[in-house]
């Protein structure tokens, strides 16, 4: 038996892993998928809280969040395809029309 | 054997407002396929009559306390008020694009739609009474302003506007969801009563700490305040102005509606921490806002900026606290609509050579050619800078008077040093407008009804919340004790 503390310890060493992966990578799909990472580091905290607590209202919070991703994937890879069009490349550091 | 389903009964009526917007959003989305196909203009029509039917319900239920879903929506008067406020910033908005969408390329009837999605986040974020709604609603809300940001698929700036906020936005999120669970797991719950009457409330749980840390980074990114604001101003830069001015109010509205009723419910054992934030955050974000907008020669980004300033302002009302703190941020925000969808409005609706004004030259001597939309857009700026007898000037009395009543007397001076910085980037524009040589083929205006009439409905807001703010500064305290029982 895995002690609950264990995925509290997972969960957020795999949200720390994607806020630097948003930070230093430079490919909007790599940094969109570390955001995916912290949103599924979200998740399996609230799957193991509501394990602890015995109340579904965690698993429940999860699904919603499962929804929400499979959106949230559906407009970012359209607007990373918009952008790919104009631009033939990928990366943020071309990003850079307005800055100050 | 008879297996009956049971179906549970769901008051809907607390959902009303938002029902009617949602509604109309789909009526767009089944119109857009019907002919005629040449024109999108109708649709507009549509989706204004559909916002129009959503105020006039939200206006009808004053008064009420309706909850539906265990407490997980809830349709106070503070909830109202703030769709009144949405409501009419998403109306002016649809107004605005009906001509100016068409005119830059790019009208369509999922503009509309996604509008109307949008508003309905906005409706459930300032009705929500718990966690997962908060959430939720929010995406709703910011999916569909990611896709509006981006509308003008061919042009570059558009494009990188939809992408940066869309990474930012989405980042943001994780950091409100990993709260959100945080709070979850010290409290059990993720309704905010519930939550405030958790034993961790009093404890000083450090699970609930930090989850009070993770949903302000969150929210801290919506409403833009320093540091968590470098998306604002390249997107309001990029996106559709109409889009922008949506973004600037009815977003920043919303998101201020759901942290006001988070903070002040759900956290409020937390009273003390959360103040200490806020008192730091205010300054910072209204010092560099400001400061930061005096560099600008482009209107677009001059006025995120000054709406990055103008959020540190109302942070103010929040350390302030009390029912004169929270109240005099909801007249604020009022006052900050009507004002900035104005001055949205005046640009979006001012071309040169076929291409957008937004640079502050392109206005010098607008006055000479067109006095009434340089008199329009200088009774907006004058209003941002807090002249009287303009709404600013009134919501920025009550808010640093209430900072002042609170005890937060420094808090109070820095605010109202800020504004004098900010009066000098808003009078520079007046300055090009009204004394500088007219250039050769500078901005002109282009004929448009429905956004002459929006323009014309919010002058009218502007002046009328100045000259009598009474009413609605009782309705603005009336809103938030629902809050503070």
């Amino acid at each position: 038996m895995v002690p609950e503390s264990y995925y509290l310890g997972l969960s957020a060493t795999l949200f720390s892993i994607g806020v630097v992966g948003v930070i230093v990578r430079r490919n909007p799909l790599v940094m969109f998928m570390s955001i995916e990472l912290m949103l599924n580091a979200a998740n399996l905290a609230l799957v193991a809280f509501g394990h602890r607590l015995g109340s579904p209202d965690g698993q429940v919070l999860v699904f919603f969040v499962m929804a929400v991703a499979a959106a949230e994937v559906a407009v970012g890879l359209a607007i990373i395809v918009t952008i790919f069009r104009l631009r033939r490349r990928l990366s943020v550091d071309d990003l850079n029309l307005m800055r100050w | 054997m008879t297996g009956e389903i049971v179906v549970p009964v769901v008051g809907l009526s607390a959902l009303l407002p938002a029902l009617v917007v949602v509604g109309a959003g789909g009526l767009v989305l089944l119109l857009d396929l019907l002919p005629p196909r040449a024109s999108k203009a109708h649709l507009g029509t549509v989706a204004l009559a559909g916002l129009v039917a959503a105020l006039l319900v939200t206006v009808s239920r004053w008064g009420t306390d309706d909850r539906a879903f265990r407490d997980m929506v809830l349709l106070d008067n503070y909830a109202l008020f703030f769709d009144v406020v949405i409501c009419y910033a998403a109306a002016l908005v649809v107004m605005l694009s009906m001509d100016y969408v068409g005119r830059e390329g790019g009208e369509s009837g999922e503009y509309y739609a996604l509008v109307l999605f949008s508003t309905t986040g906005m409706l459930l974020l300032a009705s929500a009474g718990d966690l997962i709604v908060v959430f939720l609603a929010l995406e709703l809300m910011s999916l569909s302003l990611y896709v509006l940001a981006g509308f003008f698929k061919t042009r570059l700036v558009s494009g990188e506007a939809s992408m940066k906020y869309f990474l930012l936005g989405a980042f943001a999120s994780s950091f409100l969801l990993y709260g959100i669970a945080m709070l979850y797991g010290a409290t059990g719950s993720t309704n905010l009563d519930r939550i405030a009457g958790s034993p961790a409330a009093r404890d000083g749980d450090p699970l609930y700490l930090v989850g009070l840390a993770l949903l302000l980074v969150g929210f801290g990114f919506k409403i833009s305040t320093v540091p968590f604001h470098m998306w604002a101003p390249d997107v309001y830069e990029g996106a559709p102005t109409s889009v922008t001015a949506l973004i600037a109010t009815g977003s920043k509205a919303a998101a201020f509606a759901a942290l006001i009723r988070v903070l002040v419910v759900a956290l409020r054992g937390l009273q003390p921490d959360w103040t200490a934030l806020l008192w730091s955050l205010a300054v910072v974000t209204m010092t560099l806002g400001n400061l930061a907008a005096l560099a600008q020669s482009n209107l677009k980004r001059m006025l995120a900026y000054s709406s990055i300033a103008h959020v540190g302002y109302m942070l103010v009302g929040l350390v302030a606290g009390g029912a004169s703190g929270a109240g005099a941020v909801l007249f604020y925000l009022l006052a900050y609509t009507f004002t900035t969808i104005g001055a949205f409005g005046v640009l979006a609706l001012c071309q040169r050579a076929g291409e957008e004004a937004v640079e502050v030259s392109e206005y010098a001597g607008l006055a000479r050619r067109n006095p009434v939309l340089a008199a329009t857009l200088a009774l907006f700026l004058l209003s941002l800078i807090g002249i009287p007898p303009l709404a600013g000037f009134v919501a920025k009395f009550y808010l640093f008077g209430a900072a002042v009543r609170g005890g937060h007397v420094w808090l109070a001076v820095i605010a109202v040093l800020n504004s004098a910085v900010a009066a000098y980037y808003y009078l520079r524009v007046l300055v090009y407008m009204y004394m500088r040589e007219p250039e050769a083929g500078g901005a002109g205006y282009v004929p448009s009804f429905a956004g002459g009439l929006a323009l014309a409905i919010a002058l009218i807001g502007v002046v009328a919340l100045g000259v009598m703010p009474a009413p609605f500064a009782d309705l603005a305290q009336g809103a938030v004790t629902p809050l503070l029982r």
